[in-house]
């Protein structure tokens, strides 16, 4: 989890989440990941790079051809966070609302109490 | 037990949705009342919030600090900055980890809804760039099917 800023501050790009997202699909040559995006291989390189550092993505060399592939310690490390912050405060909520019952049973019995 | 949406707004906002099944005085009251707000904005279980500090008004300070009751703690600082009772809360917001984070700029708004309210909590992200990111639709989204309990967040 020490990694999680520089793994936020990689996604905060456009380009790098679409990469992220085609590698969802599956394992992808530098190539073809450069081709929709229209955007030369070094520059493609240079997003896959912030990437690795960050944990997100895997790169092997195969003969000439490069491949990338979403890493899933780094992709999990974010679920979790996530998850984590959701359930908090999903729980803080769950909460309120009994706080809220509350205040109306109380609220009631104050008002019976004036009447009698 | 009502649903929590989650959604982004351009490449800056966060917006929380909430059904409470009471009317918006109490939920308005529950955001901004000392000894309601002790009562549930505590995040993880076994977190209290010891010190809570909601001075409702135009340049009001906010401070809650959360304690674990193991040493360890940490807090927010912030400012109201325009109440609209029962309605609408605009408030500034910095966690304090303890260095603090950049200011979240939040807009509360409480809209009669059935016999319930609508919550609605529009934040500018503390952190854009991070947050924008973790939170972009298309992760969000492939996420999703991890969390089968989640329909409870923010």
């Amino acid at each position: 989890m020490q990694n999680l800023d520089a793994t936020f501050s990689a996604l905060a790009d456009p380009t790098r989440r679409a990469i992220l997202a085609r590698l969802a699909r599956g394992e992808a040559t530098v190539m073809e990941l450069a081709q929709p995006f229209d955007m030369t291989q070094p520059s493609v390189s240079r997003h896959l790079k912030v990437l690795e550092r960050a944990g997100l993505i895997v790169r092997r060399a195969e003969g000439t051809k490069r491949h990338c592939r979403l890493a899933s310690d780094g992709i999990n490390a974010i679920d979790q966070w996530l998850s984590q912050l959701r359930q908090a405060v999903a729980k803080n909520y769950d909460r309120l609302d009994t706080v809220l019952a509350d205040m109306h049973s109380s609220g009631k019995k104050k008002k019976r109490g004036q009447k009698s | 037990m009502s649903t929590l949406t989650l959604t982004t707004e351009g490449d800056k906002y966060v917006i929380v949705t909430r059904h409470f099944a009471a009317p918006p005085e109490a939920v308005y009251r529950a955001h901004t009342e000392p000894e309601l707000i002790q009562r549930w904005m505590l995040g993880p279980e076994g977190w209290t919030m010891p010190v809570c500090i909601s001075d409702a008004r135009p340049g009001g300070t906010i401070r809650y600090e959360w304690s674990n009751g193991k040493g360890v703690g940490f807090y927010l600082t912030g400012e109201y900055l325009e109440l609209a009772p029962y309605n609408r809360i605009v408030h500034v917001e910095r966690m304090h980890l303890p260095d603090p984070t950049p200011d979240n700029h939040v807009e509360t708004t409480f809209e009669p809804d059935g016999i319930g309210t609508l919550m609605r909590m529009k934040m500018a992200l503390p952190n854009q760039q991070a947050r924008s990111a973790m939170l972009s639709t298309g992760m969000e989204e492939g996420m999703e099917a991890s969390y089968v309990r989640l329909e409870t967040l923010l």
